[in-house]
């Protein structure tokens, strides 16, 4: 497992493995969104969480067909599937390399850019944690819907159909918890909330990737 | 360690393909699948290495120790050869040992990025994999695509000696001549009659 993981990750970084592309994209959106609001700061402060957790959420999906797409025209994808690392770990270590190349990023870089959206300071706290916690569930959701769609002829725009709705719970839970959280009421129920998705999350979607897998291989 | 395969039924796409397939295989043997194209070399092949499930009929050798080949090497184009290697090596818990890479004449190439190397080159890497991975039973969908005369002749040395010649058994769909001395299996007798019953698919419907 620690193999596959060294392998993506530095697969990830080297040419054309499109690390920094969901950051950029990220970062891009930031900036656009004062440009088409106008500059009224007391407006962007109030939309501030919800633009940045959506805009988190669109650039986590940019790279999400590369999780198994890339496996699988070079043929790595049955060769895994009749090594000794089950597809159940496969499937498990392609989110978390997802994650560490996309979520992670995105969330150290998301204070730095709620500064741009005029965030409450009292936001940077909550903002930072709601993506640490939820950032991994995006990266997991999403790895089951890229097993869904390997193999498919421009599957990315299917794949952005199907996971886009299972993202809806983490994103509510999110941006509200960092509504909650720079408002000063109590942001616990949504951030528990939001937790108790990406542990379920990781319990059962390595099973349903590697069902989707399977069924796709033959 | 030992291959059985008794009365194997295989589809492809939900059609029958090959039916009634029977074969044993001791240790050290080899054994040459032949047969025109669209016979169902490939999908036996993948059958057999579990890839996909069989119509009917038994597939039997020990758990884990099977390895599977086709011309998608599996290769990383950002990666080095050993990297390449390496990384194969650590999934089926070994290490990259280097007279792999004297065997498939890799050793003045180790440091090159595999999306540099030519296509016989990478060929030979792909098939390095098999040198690494440490599995007894390889089912090999035409390894020698692209490889010159030479490498042809490197590739059967290593499969007699290191792999044949340790107890490890091998079915190779080819059509080449590979100088093993091994029986050949003609799989156009086996070619499923066209009103033959369908897949599950089609039961179901």
């Amino acid at each position: 497992m620690i193999a596959l993981l060294k392998r993506d990750l530095a697969l990830a970084v080297r040419a054309g493995g499109g690390f920094g592309l969901g950051l950029a994209f990220f970062l891009i959106v930031i900036v656009l969104v004062p440009f088409g609001v106008g500059p009224q700061a007391e407006l962007l402060t109030r939309i501030a969480p919800g633009i940045l957790w959506v805009a988190a959420l669109l650039a986590a999906l940019l790279s999400l067909d590369r999780i198994f797409a890339l496996d699988h025209e070079d043929g790595s994808l049955p060769l895994l599937a009749t090594s000794p690392l089950p597809l159940e770990a496969v499937a498990l270590v392609k989110g978390v390399a997802h994650w560490i190349t996309t979520g992670l990023p995105l969330t150290l870089a998301a204070p730095a850019l709620g500064f741009l959206l005029n965030l409450q300071p009292s936001a940077y706290g909550f903002l930072l944690i709601t993506l640490l916690v939820g950032t991994p569930a995006l990266s997991m959701i999403g790895t089951f819907g890229a097993a869904l769609t390997v193999g498919l002829r421009r599957g990315g725009l299917l794949l952005s159909l199907l996971v886009l709705p299972l993202y809806i719970p983490t994103l509510i839970f999110g941006a509200e918890a960092v509504r909650r959280g720079a408002d000063g009421f109590s942001a616990t129920n949504a951030l528990v909330l939001q937790g108790g998705i990406t542990l379920g999350v990781f319990a059962f979607l390595p099973f349903a990737t590697a069902a989707a897998l399977r069924v796709n291989l033959r | 360690m030992s291959l059985h395969v008794k009365d194997l039924s295989v589809a492809r796409g939900g059609r029958p393909v090959l039916q009634g397939v029977s074969f044993d295989c001791a240790p050290g043997d080899a054994l040459i699948l032949r047969g025109p194209n669209g016979i169902g070399k490939t999908t036996l092949l993948r059958t057999l290495a579990g890839l996909q499930p069989a119509l009917s009929g038994e597939v039997d050798f020990p758990e884990e120790s099977g390895a599977y080949a086709s011309h998608a090497d599996g290769i990383k184009a950002q990666l080095s050869v050993t990297e390449n290697l390496t990384f194969w090596a650590e999934v089926h818990g070994g290490v990259l040992d280097d007279t792999v890479l004297e065997d498939f004449d890799l050793v003045d190439l180790r440091d090159r990025l595999a999306g540099t190397l030519s296509a016989g080159q990478k060929r030979r890497l792909g098939l390095a994999r098999l040198g690494v991975i440490g599995r007894k039973v390889l089912f090999l969908d035409e390894p020698t695509v692209s490889l010159d005369g030479f490498s042809v002749k490197m590739f059967a040395d290593w499969l007699r000696d290191k792999h044949l010649g340790q107890g490890g058994i091998a079915v190779i769909a080819t059509h080449i001549d590979l100088g093993l001395e091994a029986p050949v299996l003609d799989l156009t007798p086996y070619k499923a009659a066209q009103d033959a019953a369908g897949g599950s698919d089609e039961a179901f419907l």
